[in-house]
């Protein structure tokens, strides 16, 4: 499936929220959107991804 | 002293957490600071996952952690970053950002209002960076918010207080809320004067990051912040136009 992570088209295995993450080798504390909506921890199991969802994987940076 | 939200700070100092040479010297900056607290923020996490190295280095800070919603220009930007911040960070603090105006950095005042409601009605606690106007000081007030703060100037224009006048107006309208100069401070003295105004904390960054030295400013903006406050505890005399004596004139030696 074609999506597109963090700003860059992916061709993933995943079919849900949770396996892209690890499929992609994400772990520790991110939060997760897809398509602008922000998709808390406990429902990444269960959020299936569509063709062409734009996901944003984030993490604690430096602020201001 | 004032409760953010019913914490109490264990100073007076809110320090950022950007810009700084290594992160070494930003663990120096904190300990020669003795900040409370530290302003962070959510990016894209890269592949190495270096959000989780600087969270694990923030965290053995041991201080006050408030996230921020730094670049967001819409209502709804502002407010999925914060949801997204909560979880990560694990606060229900927000440093609530929403600019208007790029080159200034502005907020956009009207987008902060809306953002803010839909925020505390959701469980946020949220400290907006706001202007210095007083109207939109009540209307932050009326969507929830238990603390304001405005800009002194510019972020990272270190200017100081371009406004002292609508910053005093602010501490008088409003003397019960905590009050929070954020933005705009360039040096000690800036930090010292927002104290002396009775505002209850200071929030900076680029004062101490971009420092030739960062931990030594970072020490030199901690005893500024502690003599503003002693100063204005210590009730200040007014300035007048006139000169007037200190020392006695009655007894002075008749010597023509």
């Amino acid at each position: 499936m074609k999506i597109v992570l963090n700003g860059e088209a992916r061709e993933v295995q995943s079919e849900t929220l949770s396996e892209l993450l690890e499929e992609c080798g994400f772990s520790g504390r991110v939060a997760t959107a897809v398509n602008e909506q922000f998709v808390p921890s406990s429902l990444r199991i269960g959020h299936r991804l569509a063709q062409g969802d734009r996901i944003e994987v984030v993490a604690p940076m430096q602020g201001g | 002293m004032k409760t953010f939200y019913g914490t109490e700070l264990p100073n007076p100092l809110m320090l950022g957490t950007a810009q700084y040479p290594s992160p070494a010297i930003l663990e120096q900056a904190f300990r020669e600071s003795g900040a409370g607290v530290a302003t962070v923020s959510l990016r894209r996490e890269g592949a190495g996952g270096a959000g989780q190295t600087f969270w694990a280095m923030i965290r053995d800070l041991g201080v006050l952690i408030l996230p921020n919603t730094a670049g967001c220009h819409t209502v709804k930007e502002a407010v999925t970053t914060a949801q997204m911040a909560r979880e990560v960070f694990g606060t229900p603090w927000i440093k609530l950002e929403l600019i208007g105006h790029t080159d200034s950095l502005q907020p956009d005042v009207f987008q902060l209002v809306e953002a803010a409601r839909i925020l505390t009605e959701d469980g946020f606690q949220v400290f907006p960076y706001t202007t210095d106007d007083l109207i939109v000081g009540e209307r932050l007030l009326g969507a929830g918010c238990e603390v304001l703060m405005p800009w002194g100037a510019p972020i990272g224009s270190g200017r100081g207080l371009n406004n002292e006048y609508a910053l005093r107006a602010m501490r008088a309208e409003f003397p019960d809320v905590p009050l929070v100069v954020d933005a705009g401070i360039g040096l000690p003295s800036h930090a010292a004067h927002a104290m002396e105004l009775g505002y209850d904390a200071v929030l900076l960054n680029t004062a101490v990051a971009r420092a030739g030295d960062p931990a030594a400013m970072a020490r030199a903006m901690a005893l500024a912040i502690d003599a503003g406050r002693l100063a204005h505890e210590a009730d200040p005399i007014e300035a007048r136009d006139m000169a007037e004596p200190s020392t006695p004139v009655i007894g002075k030696a008749f010597l023509s």
